[in-house]
């Protein structure tokens, strides 16, 4: 395949681009439909924070595999088996409550991530990393707050919001349960071992949970599993789709 | 040989795209201005990682030093820019421009997370202000609203 990489650490590094850019993509189709203007803001704002971070972490993967690779290679032609990304990120926006439940878990799971990454024995991934933790803490207060006021708000909104919440617990799994990848970068010292983030991310989780008056985090609920090893949700297809297709057809175009 | 002051003088007439009163020394996105050989190396600290303003400020500080030979900009990531690099007079400007400066210093990164600072109004001073967003006009900035003029007014957050 195509820009596919056996080597350990640009595989990690994709991984983790692969996060923020379906993320970013996914944010970025709230733009034009925000409930009102300044949410509709809001949520572009951090679509901009992930694509820029993906771009970080695409050039860093590039630089490791060589052979001419560009940062747009890795995002505009792979194909979907390729994405190493959690499940979660590719899930749809769905209403508002859905687009924050899932923005919410991940916050408070890349918080962690990107705290254990600013330690990290590759230089390069923990200068990326103590940067943009500072921006991740805007977006964790953000969906954190809005959490807050939907289940503390309404019969209509709580009720909402909890299922949205609900919904999103099977992919949160995924975050936890390490893949081959993980594993190699969590012994390298790149990457934190995930299975130990879980306690630390639980616990804020919970205490925002508390907070918007909704149930705690559903522990017994299995993780969906899949997305770190490229077996995707159908919906992958359409995102890669609008977003790789102006590339693919003009695969020289520039603005 | 051109000597730093006469550079670090040059790059103060730089402006900001998005905020036209700081300049890129103002804002404190320049770590180090020097030449070597004939050549002018700078090193450039990104705001944020996503700013799409990033590629306008290096061409425009490119386009502030040509008269002094070829510039190179190197961008750095580490450490990371925090407003705490912005200038005295850079926060002056910026208050003068209707935008309340970054309050206090960008500490633990974990105490962003939650605390909300007391920012008062550019305009009448007031201290009893509201936040309306977290995220303003651009990813640097918040929207908030004064409670005793009831002007709306950007917040340059701490980073
Ligand atoms: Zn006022």
């Amino acid at each position: 395949m195509k820009w596919d990489t056996c080597d350990p650490k640009a595989a990690y590094v994709l991984h983790l681009a692969d996060d923020a850019l379906i993320l970013g993509q996914r944010l970025s189709e709230w733009c034009g439909h925000g409930p009102i203007l300044e949410q509709d803001i809001a949520l572009t704002n951090i679509s901009l924070d992930l694509i820029g971070l993906a771009r970080q972490y695409y050039q860093y993967a590039a630089e490791i595999m060589g052979d001419g690779c560009t940062e747009n290679d890795l995002a505009y032609f792979r194909d979907s088996r390729a994405f190493k990304n959690h499940l979660l990120v590719e899930q749809p926006n769905g209403h508002w409550g859905d687009t924050l439940a899932r923005q919410f878990y991940f916050d408070t799971f890349h918080f962690f991530q990107l705290e254990a990454l600013s330690n990290s024995t590759d230089e390069r991934l923990g200068q990326i990393a103590r940067k943009a933790i500072k921006e991740c803490a805007y977006h964790a207060q953000y969906s954190a707050e809005w959490i807050i006021r939907l289940g503390d708000g309404t019969e209509e909104s709580q009720a909402k919001v909890k299922a949205s919440l609900a919904h999103f617990e099977r992919f949160a799994g995924e975050f936890f349960v390490p893949s081959d990848v993980d594993t190699q970068a969590a012994e390298k010292g790149w990457g934190p071992a995930v299975d130990a983030l879980r306690p630390a991310w639980l616990e804020k989780v919970n205490s925002i949970l508390t907070l918007a008056k909704v149930p705690s985090f559903n522990e017994s609920t299995v993780a969906r599993t899949g997305g770190k090893a490229g077996i995707h949700s159908e919906h992958h297809g359409y995102i890669l789709a609008e977003m790789q297709s102006l590339a693919r057809a003009y695969p020289d175009a520039s603005w | 040989m051109v000597s730093e002051e006469a550079l670090w003088k040059a790059l103060e007439g730089v402006m900001d795209p998005e905020v036209p009163v700081l300049s890129v020394v103002d804002l404190g996105v320049i770590r180090r201005v020097a030449q070597e050989d004939t050549v002018i190396h700078v090193d450039l600290a990104p705001t944020y990682t996503g700013c799409p303003a990033m590629d306008v400020i290096q061409k425009r500080v490119e386009e502030g030093l040509a008269e002094f030979g070829p510039v190179v900009v190197h961008t750095v990531l580490d450490p990371p820019w925090t407003t705490d690099w912005m200038s005295e007079a850079g926060r002056a400007k910026l208050e003068a421009y209707g935008i309340a400066p970054p309050v206090g210093k960008a500490s633990d990164k974990r105490s962003l997370w939650a605390v909300q600072p007391t920012v008062h109004c550019p305009r009448c001073k007031s201290q009893n202000t509201e936040l309306i967003s977290l995220f303003g006009s651009t990813a640097c900035k918040s929207l908030y609203q004064c409670r005793d003029c009831q002007e709306p007014f950007d917040y340059f957050k701490c980073l």
